[in-house]
């Protein structure tokens, strides 16, 4: 039973991670109909900017105290976030409104790239680390409860905290500012949104800020685990299956997609691992996110695809 | 009628549009004055639709002018119409489905708010005050319209006939100086026909706002128009006050000649 709840909860941890950058996908795609192929790629970049910047401040400002420098280089890296958006939007969306879906795929892959190869230029394209004080070492929990305790990775712990608080407070923001109703007005519908006064323009960028400080969270979290480098890109990958799960206009769908993906992966690798070979944790998602492909191509929550006219 | 019909607010000069092939409007000119009900007729496919989608940027005509105020445009955006005191309702309700009633109606206000992103984030003092007087104006709309009842319902969820009455509602909450209705009371019964013409008329009335109409009911349009404008197959057959229009030839050749 406790073996059964740590592999749960480690699952339950990963998971909320997944949702987090899922949810990055699901911000876009509600808002301005794209599937955004560079999420991956603003993940590495806001990582590289945070560990930049975290890594150089303290020699140009003289600021000896790890803790300021880390929430000032959070900070430029939020800003940079937001130029990136700004860009994007003045750049391409406003470009390609009203273009086939196709078009705007295509024009976030060359951002992607954009992004890579800016990222690189700008920051270097060495192993960088982010150290935000994460703790490393496991802890034990319920002793009482049961024999031996919950064995806890405290880090990972930490993490899971960091991203049910920001996709909560997300959601809030969503339902109960008028922002927030603006941006569920235009994910509804473009074309009435700007007709009674919404400017797609903002919301755009506000959208793509808020995906870009997605990303970066998610940045930080994995690059303080792995380091920042390039395969920090693979991270986006990983939260496919989860928007193909839980639907790509569900933000609820992409909750509950990534703690069944995370749940879902270390289940199997324990208990269907022994049986089928080890690396299932690997291969696993996509298998699930095949299966819903071909039986509920719209996931759990999305809305059922249909051709507009 | 109390009202006072104005100088010309809205003039449309030479506009032609077309897709493809299609002719939707060819060299439309009409004008639109200050507090009138001004109709569009014509039979399906006449480019009704079309003019106001022009007249509020949705589409974009080829040629002609669009002159609003005496200011002089090639063409407009749906937000720059809505910023010059424009606002439409859709023939094909376009109402946020996920929302409630008063969630979509408190959309309308989105021009108005001034609160910025932080200070709505953090629910400042401000953010709330502007929240809190946008939505009692919002329910001055919502008993204007009387829809009480379901200010909490999801849109989706309401017959047809209210979704109607919420879409005018949104528009309403702009407080809009021109309003452009695609047929309003399409797919009504003859009681939801009588509220909705009443609303219009009070909106008109009481609020002054200049009011551009689609509708196919020959005698809606007959009782609360003003003045009338005819199209058919993208050109303008008849324009004038609806008596004019009634007893003219090549109006009633198109409405014999096409199946109604
Ligand atoms: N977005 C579009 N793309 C292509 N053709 C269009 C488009 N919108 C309108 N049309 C064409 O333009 C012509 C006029 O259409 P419009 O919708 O303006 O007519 P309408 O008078 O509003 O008709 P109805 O009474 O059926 O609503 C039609 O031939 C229509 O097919
Ligand atoms: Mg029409």
């Amino acid at each position: 039973m406790g073996f059964f709840l740590e592999v749960l909860i480690g699952g339950l941890m990963t998971g909320m991670l997944y949702s987090l950058v899922a949810l990055g996908f699901v911000l876009i795609f509600k808002a301005s109909g794209v599937f955004n192929f560079a999420q991956g790629a603003m993940v590495l970049f806001a990582a590289l900017a945070m560990a930049r910047f975290s890594e150089w401040i303290p020699g140009w400002l003289g600021i000896a105290n790890p803790v300021v420098a880390n929430i000032l280089a959070f900070i430029i890296a939020a800003f940079i976030m937001f130029l990136v958006a700004w860009l994007i939007e003045r750049l391409v969306l406003r470009h390609l409104v009203n273009q086939e879906g196709a078009t705007l795929l295509m024009a976030t892959l060359g951002i992607a790239y954009f992004i890579d190869g800016l990222g690189q230029t700008v920051f270097g394209s060495d192993i960088y680390k982010i150290d935000v004080g994460m703790p490393k070492e496991p802890v034990m929990v319920l002793q009482d409860v049961f024999a031996g305790g919950l064995l806890i990775n405290k880090e990972d712990f930490i993490a899971a905290l960091v991203a049910a608080l920001l996709v909560a407070a997300l959601a809030l923001f969503f339902q109960k500012t008028s922002t927030g109703r603006a941006l569920r007005a235009v994910a509804d519908d473009h074309q009435a949104a700007q007709s009674i006064g919404i400017p797609l323009n903002r919301i755009w960028v506000i959208v793509w800020t808020v995906a870009g400080i997605v990303a970066l969270v998610a940045g930080i979290i994995w690059g303080s685990k792995m380091g920042v480098q390039f395969s920090l890109v693979t991270v986006a990958l990983r939260a496919l299956p989860v928007v193909i799960l839980g639907g790509l206009t569900s933000v609820p769908g992409a909750i509950i997609g990534g703690l069944i993906i995370g749940v879902g992966e270390k289940m199997s690798e324990v208990y269907l691992g022994p049986l089928v070979g080890g690396g299932i944790e690997i291969w696993f998602a996509y298998m699930l996110a095949l299966v819903f492909l071909l039986f509920r191509p719209q996931g759990l929550f999305g809305e059922k695809i249909i051709d507009r006219v | 009628m109390a009202r006072q019909i104005g100088e010309v607010i809205l003039d449309l000069q030479n506009v032609s549009l077309s897709f493809g092939g299609v002719n939707a409007l060819i060299d439309i000119s009409f004008d639109v004055r200050e507090h009138e009900v001004r109709a569009i007729i014509g039979p399906n496919g006449a480019g009704k639709s079309s003019m106001l989608n022009v007249i509020n940027g949705v589409y974009r005509p080829q040629a002609g002018e669009i002159i609003l105020r005496g200011e002089h445009f090639r063409q407009m955006n749906p937000y720059k119409a809505a910023s010059a005191g424009i606002a439409r309702t859709f023939q094909n309700i376009a109402l946020f489905k996920g929302m409630s009633v008063l969630d979509n109606i408190m959309t309308g206000r989105s021009l108005k708010m001034k609160a910025n992103i932080f200070q709505q984030a953090f629910r400042t003092g401000v953010a709330k005050r502007e929240e809190l007087e946008h939505r009692a104006k919002v329910e001055e709309i919502i008993d204007f319209l009387e829809i009480q009842h379901i200010r909490k319902t999801p849109v989706g969820r309401l017959p047809y006939g209210l979704q109607k009455r919420v879409d005018l509602a949104r528009a309403l909450a702009m407080e809009p100086q021109i309003l452009l209705l695609d047929e309003p009371m399409a797919g009504m019964n003859i009681e939801e026909k009588q509220d909705m013409s009443r609303f219009i008329l009070d909106v008109n009335d009481q609020m002054g706002t200049t009011i551009v109409l689609i509708e196919h009911d020959m005698g809606v349009v007959m009782d609360i128009s003003d003045r009338v404008v005819v199209l058919d197959y993208g050109k303008k057959i008849g324009d004038g006050s609806p008596d004019e229009v009634r007893g003219n030839p090549e109006v009633i050749s198109a409405y014999l000649g096409a199946s109604h």
